[in-house]
């Protein structure tokens, strides 16, 4: 008999906590506020910490049902939560990340107005996201998918006063939600074919086919349609558009939400449905393609930021293509790892950048900083060890994870490989662009430099760049001026004890998946191994043809080819060189000769641009998508026929003619973007062409 | 059966019409009208929860049934009887009745007592077209509807009130002599007016004549009625207007209600009667709610009228429950009842909203407002509450009634289910829209600054919304216990032929 663990507290205790702040917070003082926030959080932390504790003698996967939610005639959805060492791991990523920066807010958000509503959302998103984490079946983790998605909309377009704020907010909301049109078509699928939604039942009934080597059947189909909604949660090209604006948000929501939690839903998703996506080797490749493509093209962009929210922004959606490779290789509890390590480190970057943030008075442009290592000597000592894990330098977390997935990349094909290689020199290139740029040189910014030692001391009740409660809302203006309140300093110890504590796992947390290559014994993918090992699909060996359709029994862990040792020590050396690469083009270009940067992007003034502008892609589709739709509904539709031919208005039917005209005319104006764009309609058509081949299979 | 049980529905009822009817002898104090009317509808909720405290949800059929003679010649029945189709929609009206005389309570300050008199005429009505078995009775009620849903229009609408009232009247007349053309040929054949007789009777075959085009005209007969008052696309130009021009209540009760007077037709008489003919004119049934699904939701984003953006929607979502209905599978009914009920608590409310709104500035007109987040913080809370609930997000009660209609037309055939689905986006992208507009960024009309937020009587009357679109989202079977057995109920003749419909 195993123990009734009582899992859906932890997602319920901060939902009491969210409800308790959200409907008398606004009565509380800050400090109950916080108190109450950080006690429900801390909660949920304490009882993953408690499960974890008591793990090995639980019977995997340990299922709990509450309750029926849902019945309609045979098919019925329960409220049904579920550990397994998958679950466990993100249970304790999201709860102790989740946490840290909880405490972290609660210094930094000391002087915004709201506090309330901020922790209220705060502890709201972390009920969504442990749902998520703890569902058993596709439903109730689409209530944590959709939720999460909620109070990410909340907490980007928290400051709402600012236009460009709450447009984010709805921005993510919007694109998330044709993300999770494809995973409802997923769960249709699943419902049709299986009659149920229950991870396991699912993954049993699909157990006994064999993989879909032969063209496009449903599975493929269902792998596609989750990758979809996997690609609008984390942000995957195409859906990547709304992360960037996501910074809007308060710097700890960017941190929690949009580096170490959330947006690791979809690669969460992928690995948990690995049982379906290793019988799609087509819809595999395509995860693997838009993982790599996505980390590389991501990267380039990271290049050309000054903003330094911006940067990680980018960087994070590069590493999480990153983590779409590995799944797209099959390699998912690789996926995982870089998964865990990237909350730790990037989750670190975002609080360091939220600290140097807080330090020069909101002021984001890292054009206007410089030279802060002098005042800020624990953001800078944190950070840089942050800087240092994400760029793939060891002994430090990130390179444990990274070099895993280009060397698992390499054993499925080397494009992916040297893509990959790349993007980790561009990843170490723009990590320590922003590096230098933010705490070497002279200071550039317009706060005053001096004294800013002393000042933490005395930080109880001070705080915060000038009056911050009214600041927030001009905060990323640009040109801020300097604040009245004197100088950089250094943030208060509740803000950087996370800090430290992230440091610390930045280094160690990549120890746990030591390669074999360098005398370890990975006890991560061990760990991980009996959730995805057990379901190696039944398959004849002469399928592992082409270097880019994988062999499917690679994914079976610690199995690697003996062969491979001398082979995959090279190539961690190469990967630990083209992080040092960037690492010294970043000294040369950033701290050597300044003066380069600018004469390189004159002389390259085409591709500058393009990067700098993002390729245009947010106006690629206003111009595709957003404005025709609009000018259809508006003219065509509501003009035209509505009150035009419907309403038998003579008037409003020759309007809506001349104007519908206008626009296919536009339409017609051809340039080399609408080229890109058939291009991208080409390939969303060829998948859209499998998704249908997939959905027709019996 | 005891006595009450064989009496409530005509005490459910009657109840806010006798009330009505005391109202006419009371002495104008606008005050103790007000106070009377909330009472008595007050009173048919409570009555009405006898309803679903009594049903039993294991049987299918018709419960708390009261079969009397009215008139002998021609052969009307006083019958009345509720099953799980009609139960809830019984108690959704009984629920809303009461929000609206609290949202009225101060914006209607002129013959308020006419005013309280409609609205509870109106109740009765609607109440009398979900409980009637007897076609005649039904569509005594139907028309009732009319009148004094007309009459609200037009004596307390705004602007272009009458254009509106007499669109709304002629339209949904002209449309419902259809169905009473084929009720009473029904009756010349028959003799009867009972729904539960003529259903044994088509099912039988033993009525003569009844081949060639004529169940198909019958069919159509009652399907351009109810497709009209739905409103299907393309029917619909009269709701946006009527809305618009709508007092609050009217509106409430207008989408909250009465539309689904549409609907509730459609699963009990076209399903009902004529199984074979729905089966036929699905597929084109089908298109047309797909049509109003996507075309709803892309005419409500590019309104710059937050009232004629609530009705377009109404269009979009009542979509979704055609949708379901015409999918003949179980969990599409079941979805169909649950966004009928969903979308009356929900799209009620966002009503209500507006006219909270309207009541300070005199304007739906979107651009009128921006920024309201800083001097409303209620009453945009409660605002955002509801456009969760109504754009599907899970645990709210617009996710489960969508989830089991698209899961239902994916099942019957799957591109109903995929076009269906897209719904999802759409509805994000016009009231996430909208509500940015509105409430988010700064103010900009300086009057805006001084808007007072909620009062503790809007507040009453909002509560009871949000947390029963709160409940209906974690908890749905609830309702969906009684709903089952009685769509499994409207499925049978179905499940003969389903295997045509269904197959691919």
């Amino acid at each position: 008999m195993t123990p009734n663990l009582h899992l859906w507290l932890i997602p319920i205790l901060p939902l009491a906590g969210a409800a308790i702040n959200g409907l008398f917070g606004k009565r509380f003082s800050r400090q109950t506020v916080a108190a109450v926030a950080l006690a429900f959080c801390g909660a949920a932390f304490a009882m993953a910490l408690w499960i974890a504790a008591q793990f090995s003698s639980l019977s995997l996967p340990h299922v709990e049902v509450l309750a029926t939610w849902l019945r309609s005639n045979g098919f019925s959805v329960d409220y049904s939560f579920a550990i397994d060492q998958l679950s466990l791991v993100m249970l304790l990523i999201v709860s102790g990340v989740g946490f840290l920066i909880h405490i972290y807010s609660v210094g930094y958000m000391w002087e915004e107005g709201g506090y309330y509503r901020f922790f209220s959302y705060l502890n709201l998103f972390m009920f969504f996201m442990l749902t998520l984490v703890l569902a058993s079946n596709y439903l109730l983790m689409f209530v944590g998918w959709e939720g999460v998605g909620l109070a990410s909309y909340l907490l980007i377009g928290f400051f709402f006063l600012r236009d460009s704020a709450a447009a984010a907010g709805k921005k993510a909301f919007i694109v998330n939600r044709i993300g999770d049109f494809g995973f409802l078509i997923a769960l249709f699928l699943m419902i049709k074919h299986f009659g149920t939604l229950d991870f396991q039942r699912v993954f049993d009934a699909v157990k006994p086919f064999s993989p879909e080597t032969a063209g496009v059947g449903f599975l493929t189909a269902i792998a596609l349609l989750l990758m979809l909604g996997a690609a609008g949660k984390s942000a995957q090209i195409p859906l990547y558009v709304w992360l960037p604006d996501a910074m809007e948000g308060p710097t700890p929501v960017s941190a929690l939400i949009h580096a170490a939690t959330m947006v690791t839903a979809g690669v969460y998703m992928v690995a948990r449905s690995h049982v379906i996506f290793e019988r799609a080797p087509s819809a595999l490749m395509v995860v693997a393609i838009i993982g790599t493509l996505t980390a590389f093209f991501a990267a380039t962009i990271g290049i050309a930021q000054t903003d330094i929210k911006k940067v990680l922004a980018y960087s994070t959606i590069s590493q999480l293509g990153y983590m779409f490779l590995a799944c797209g290789v099959a390699a998912f509890s690789v996926g995982i790892f870089h998964l865990m390590t990237h909350a730790f480190f990037k989750g670190l970057l975002f609080l360091a950048a939220g600290s140097v943030i807080h330090a020069v008075g909101g002021e984001q442009d890292m054009r206007k900083m410089g030279g802060l290592r002098k005042h800020i000597p624990w953001t800078f000592w944190t950070m840089t060890i942050a800087t240092f894990a994400i760029a793939g330098i060891p002994p430090f977390a990130g390179f444990f994870s990274k070099d895993e997935i280009l060397w698992r990349a390499y054993q499925a094909s080397w494009i992916y490989w040297l893509v990959g290689v790349v993007t980790a020199f561009l990843t170490s290139f723009y990590m320590f662009r922003l590096w230098f740029m933010t705490f070497f040189g002279e200071y550039r910014g317009a706060a005053e430099a001096s004294h800013g030692h002393d000042e933490h001391a005395a930080h109880g009740t001070h705080s915060g760049p000038g009056s911050r409660a009214e600041a927030p809302f001009h905060s990323a203006q640009g040109g801020s001026a300097p604040h009245g309140h004197g100088g950089i300093h250094e943030s208060p110890a509740i803000m950087l004890a996370p800090l430290v504590i992230l440091a610390v796992l930045s280094v160690v947390g990549g120890w746990v998946g030591w390669p074999g290559s360098l005398g370890g014994n990975n006890r991560f993918d061990q760990f991980l191994g009996p959730v995805f090992r057990v379901s190696t699909p039944a398959v004849n060996s002469e399928h592992a043809q082409a270097g880019e359709s994988l062999p499917p029994e690679k994914e079976t862990e610690g199995a690697e080819p003996k062969t491979g040792q001398r082979t995959e020590l090279i190539f961690t050396g190469i990967s630990v060189g083209a992080g040092l690469l960037g690492l010294f083009l970043a000294w040369l270009l950033y701290l050597r000769r300044p003066e380069l940067p600018d004469q390189l992007a004159a002389s390259l003034h085409g591709l500058y641009s393009a990067v700098a502008h993002k390729y245009w892609i947010d106006e690629l589709y206003a111009w595709l998508f957003v404005k025709p739709l609009i000018a259809l509904s508006g003219t065509v539709l509501w003009r035209g026929i509505d009150q035009g031919v419907i309403d038998a208005t003579l008037n409003g039917s020759a309007d809506g003619a001349r104007e519908l005209s206008d626009e296919v005319r536009h339409m017609q104006s051809g340039n080399v973007r609408s080229y890109a764009a058939w291009v991208a309609v080409g390939a969303t058509a060829v998948i859209a062409y499998m998704v249908w081949v997939g959905l027709r299979t019996p | 059966m005891n006595w009450l049980d064989n009496n409530i529905l005509t005490l459910v009822t009657f109840a806010p019409a006798i009330g009505g009817l005391l109202l006419l002898f009371f002495p104008r104090r606008d005050r103790d009208i007000r106070v009377f009317a909330l009472v008595v509808s007050l009173l048919a909720f409570v009555l009405s929860l006898h309803l679903p405290a009594h049903f039993n949800r294991g049987l299918a059929g018709f419960q708390f049934d009261k079969d009397v003679s009215w008139i002998t010649t021609p052969n009307i029945h006083y019958h009345m009887a509720m099953d799980g189709i009609s139960l809830w929609l019984v108690v959704l009206t009984t629920f809303l009745t009461p929000l609206c005389v609290l949202i009225s309570w101060k914006s209607i300050h002129d013959r308020v007592k006419e005013f309280f008199i409609l609205l509870l005429v109106l109740e009765t009505s609607l109440i009398g077209v979900f409980v009637s078995l007897d076609l005649f009775l039904f569509y005594f009620f139907w028309e009732a509807t009319l009148i004094p849903m007309a009459l609200l229009i037009g004596m307390y609408g705004h602007g272009r009130r009458v254009y509106a009232a007499v669109k709304f009247f002629l339209y949904t007349m002209i449309a419902s002599v259809f169905m009473l053309a084929a009720i009473l040929w029904l009756y010349s054949k028959t003799g009867s007016f009972d729904f539960v007789v003529l259903q044994s009777a088509i099912r039988n075959g033993s009525i003569p004549n009844f081949s060639g085009n004529l169940p198909l005209l019958l069919f159509l007969g009652f399907f351009v009625a109810f497709a009209v008052k739905v409103p299907l696309f393309p029917f619909h130009t009269w709701l946006p207007d009527a809305h618009v021009e709508a007092p609050t209540a009217g509106s409430v009760l207008l989408a909250g209600v009465l539309l689904k007077m549409g609907t509730y037709g459609m699963l009990r008489f076209n399903l009902g009667l004529f199984p074979e003919q729905s089966r036929r004119n699905a597929s084109w049934i089908v298109v047309l709610a797909l049509i109003g699904i996507v075309y709803g939701a892309l005419v409500a984003m590019v309104q710059p009228n937050m009232k004629k953006l609530i009705a377009y929607s109404s269009i979009s979502h009542l979509g979704f429950v055609v949708l379901g209905i015409f999918s003949f599978t179980q969990a599409g009914l079941n979805g169909a009842m649950f966004v009928m009920l969903a979308h009356g608590v929900s799209t009620g409310a966002l009503f209500m909203l507006a006219g909270i709104l309207y009541e300070r500035r005199h304007t739906y007109e979107i651009s009128e407002f921006g920024g309201l987040a800083t001097p409303m913080p209620a009453y945009s809370t409660f605002f955002l509450f509801i456009v969760l609930a109504s754009l599907g997000l899970p645990l709210l009660n617009g996710f489960v009634g969508e989830f089991l209609v698209l899961s239902g037309a994916f099942q019957a055939k799957m591109w109903w289910g995929v076009v269906g689905a897209t719904g999802v986006i759409w509805s994000a992208c016009y009231l996430l829209w909208m509500y940015q507009r509105v409430f988010f960024g700064t103010v900009k009309h300086p009057e805006n600054n001084s808007l007072p937020d909620l009062d503790l009587r809007e507040r009453v009357a909002l509560w009871p919304a949000a947390v029963m679109a709160l409940v209906m989202g974690v908890a749905p079977l609830l309702w969906l216990n009684a709903i089952d057995p009685a769509v499994h109920n409207v499925l049978v003749p179905f499940t003969q032929f389903a295997s045509k419909v269904v197959g691919r």
